[in-house]
């Protein structure tokens, strides 16, 4: 079972696209694997005649594990199996990343944690994020004690004395979580657990932004690309994280504790998706214009739609921004993406009774909370993070210019 | 089993096995008439009379190399050098010849040759004459060493050193001759690149061998007492060939490893070992593996500095510690 994704630690088989016998050239779909994130097609990369199937449609198998027999000619015994102890991966196949996707920085060279040989391949073997971490070794190395502490604390050990609370089916029916549903559920589970948060809410009179984008659409009409309020925003948090980098940045247990600011700024946009909640990046955002955001949001929600996307739509993210709008959401909070430092949750338009000119007046307004990591961001920042948002809002030309 | 020194089960050994082959003979400096400077060839003389116990000038280069020749055409000498400073004057026949003539001629003829030479400082003995350089021997293919800590390892790994049909450097020890130990009465020989857990254990592995592997088994007993770790020890008993499976199976178990040698750091036997467990074991370790060894400097004469240029007990127990303290699990 190759690694498809960062996260990823055991996946699927939806399809076989080969049967045993077939002769395989590389490059030939082989085989369809669900993980945590998409369904992808997963090529071959040696030639050979498929001798056997190891893990039927529809089973489920970790990272490692073989999932076929490949007949190259040369005629050797299959290899043994390796037993549970040894899941190392064999020659020639991707080797697994021991950095969660989530602490790979963007940008500069990416981020080791100092933790020993045994405790990154304990951490593989428990899907633990040696993210969330703390190294008691020397200079903050993780050691073994660590990750045992680590371990007992997680949610999803067994807790043998004390019995949390569970659902029970009186009526109903319970519906298994999929690959997708489980790394959502770990995810927000260590988000809640380990990050101290605070929010700020702000509001913004929206009526020049939804001028602008009539303008825009209009300026653009015919052309295929359509800008949302979200594109829009996308951008104006963007240039408000250049304003103030250290909401671009990310918490690391390293040493004594560090802020790591990023000096690329790349939104996670979140995207409900038939399979769940998706948070594919858009790079660059503050770099790019607000047409190229419209086209590769749209581009990746078609693509969560299908099932599609990749795992390197999903990486590199340095902040993330939430919008319930169009839902008709007044307001609401969202859970940071960790290792990120804060999450941006939109809510949608509404028409309200403002004083303007010393006269009641209705106008349109917009309303969006940051959820930050209290450990590096303090509320002071946040806040100027929101007046500077709120300000590109009352100024949208800013936010295209 | 009787309880003796590793002397006598060395000298046991010698006349067990010119008893049980006429091939086997001695030669060395000073080992017939005054029984040798350490008399591990006490009493042989008088038994076996001077055909088979050759005393020689001080000239090693000599009669190791008469000794490979024997060897050569079927004899089974075992060459004393009186201590293992000495081999160096041998060194090319040794090296270029012993250890060579197996491979480079075919397999023509074999060198059942045993080299026996002691090693160790801490005798006021002098840069010259304390060295512990048996990795010359251990780094060249064709050559074995085995280094006994026992006197139960010193006769059965001298009985397997002369059966064996390759040369073989046994490596004794200055310090160990006096030690005392059970050692069975019948002959077994050991087996030469078999390492042995001499004590087992849960908590960290200590690799050693001669003289430092008593030091592993008496520090294991202290900080098992002391401070509750469950060391575990590994006894090499031979460099060449390296039981690395059995340094990697303990490592695999405890997660962290200190090696204790009498040699210089640098290059050293404990170098081999660690890159023997980087390779083997490398997603068990849990700390970087530690050594401990000999100061870098040639051996003082004067005593306090002698005492403190040699890896010592109390050294070793510190590195244990450490390492220890490195995975937080000392409590």
């Amino acid at each position: 079972m190759p690694r498809l994704s960062d996260t990823m630690t055991e996946g699927a088989i939806s399809a076989w696209h080969k049967k045993p016998g077939d002769t395989i050239e590389p490059g030939d779909v082989l085989v369809e694997i669900e993980t945590d994130k998409a369904t992808m097609e997963h090529e071959a990369y040696e030639s050979g005649v498929l001798a056997e199937i190891l893990v039927a449609e529809g089973e489920n198998v970790a990272i490692g594990a073989p999932i076929a027999r490949l007949d190259d000619g040369t005629d050797e015994p299959a290899p043994p199996k390796p037993s549970a102890k040894d899941d190392r991966p064999e020659l020639g196949q991707e080797v697994p990343d021991t950095l969660p996707a989530a602490t790979r920085q963007p940008d500069a060279k990416p981020e080791r944690r100092a933790a020993t040989p045994l405790v990154r391949k304990l951490a593989r073997e428990r899907g633990i994020d040696l993210a969330t971490v703390t190294g008691s070794g020397p200079g903050g190395r993780i050691v073994r004690a660590d990750l045992d502490d680590a371990t007992r604390r997680a949610p999803s050990a067994p807790l043998a004395t004390d019995h949390p609370p569970q659902a029970t089916a009186v009526d109903g029916e319970a519906i298994p979580f999929d690959a997708v549903r489980q790394a959502i559920a770990a995810r927000v589970t260590q988000s809640a657990l380990t990050i101290p948060t605070f929010t700020a809410t702000a509001s913004a009179d929206a009526e020049a932004l939804l001028a602008l984008r009539a303008d825009l659409n209009a300026a653009l009409d015919g052309t295929g690309t359509k800008i949302s309020v979200n594109d829009l925003l996308v951008r104006a948090a963007a240039l408000a994280l250049r304003e103030h980098p250290g909401v671009n940045a990310s918490y690391s247990s390293e040493g004594r504790g560090q802020t790591l600011v990023h000096s690329r700024v790349n939104i996670n946009v979140a995207i409900a998706s038939p399979a769940g909640l998706m948070m594919p990046v858009v790079t660059d955002a503050d770099q790019a214009a607000v047409s190229a955001i419209a086209a590769r949001v749209r581009a990746l929600a078609e693509k969560a739609a299908a099932r599609k996307i990749q795992p390197a739509d999903l990486t590199g993210g340095t902040f993330s921004l939430s919008n319930l709008g169009m839902y008709g959401i007044e307001h609401f909070t969202a859970i940071i993406n960790p290792p990120q430092g804060a999450i941006l949750a939109v809510g949608g338009v509404g028409r309200e009774v403002r004083i303007v000119d010393g006269r009641p007046e209705e106008r349109r307004r917009l309303r969006y909370t940051l959820t930050a990591d209290h450990r590096i961001i303090d509320g002071a920042l946040a806040a100027r993070y929101l007046a500077t948002l709120t300000e590109l809002i009352h100024h949208p030309h800013r936010i295209v210019a | 089993m009787s309880l003796i020194t590793y002397r006598q089960a060395l000298n046991d050994a010698l006349r067990s096995e010119m008893l049980r082959d006429e091939d086997v003979f001695l030669i060395g400096e000073e080992i017939g008439q005054f029984e040798g400077s350490y008399k591990i060839t006490a009493g042989l003389l008088a038994e076996f009379g001077p055909k088979r116990v050759r005393d020689t000038p001080i000239a090693e280069e000599g009669f190791t190399g008469a000794a490979t020749g024997a060897a050569m055409v079927g004899l089974r000498p075992v060459v004393e050098i009186m201590t293992i400073n000495f081999s160096l004057l041998a060194l090319d026949q040794i090296v270029n010849h012993a250890a060579k003539i197996y491979g480079m001629f075919g397999g023509q003829a074999r060198v059942p040759m045993v080299i026996r030479t002691p090693g160790g400082g801490g005798q006021q003995l002098g840069a010259t004459h304390s060295q512990n350089i048996e990795l010359f021997y251990a780094f060249v293919p064709g050559m074995k060493v085995v280094a006994p800590s026992s006197p139960a390892d010193a006769k059965a790994l001298m009985l397997a050193a002369i059966r064996d049909d390759d040369p073989v450097l046994v490596l004794e020890n200055l310090s160990l001759y006096n030690t005392k130990g059970e050692v069975p009465d019948e002959d077994v020989p050991g087996e030469i690149g078999r390492a042995k857990v001499t004590r087992e254990g849960s908590d960290i592995t200590v690799v050693a061998y001669s003289r430092m592997a008593a030091v592993a088994l008496e520090i294991a007993g202290k900080l098992a007492e002391s401070d509750g770790i469950d060391v575990e020890v590994v006894d090499l008993r031979s460099l060449r060939p390296l039981d690395r499976d059995t340094v990697i199976a303990s490592v695999k178990k405890t997660n962290c490893a200190v090696v204790l040698e009498d040699d210089w750091l640098t290059y050293g036997i404990g170098a081999e070992i660690a890159a023997t467990i980087s390779d083997g074991a490398f997603d068990w370790l849990d700390a970087p593996v530690r050594r401990v060894a000999m100061a870098e400097v040639p051996l003082p004469y004067a005593k306090p500095l002698e005492t403190a240029a040699l890896p010592s007990a109390d050294d070793a127990i510190t590195a244990v510690r450490e390492t220890l303290d490195a995975t937080a699990r000392r409590r």
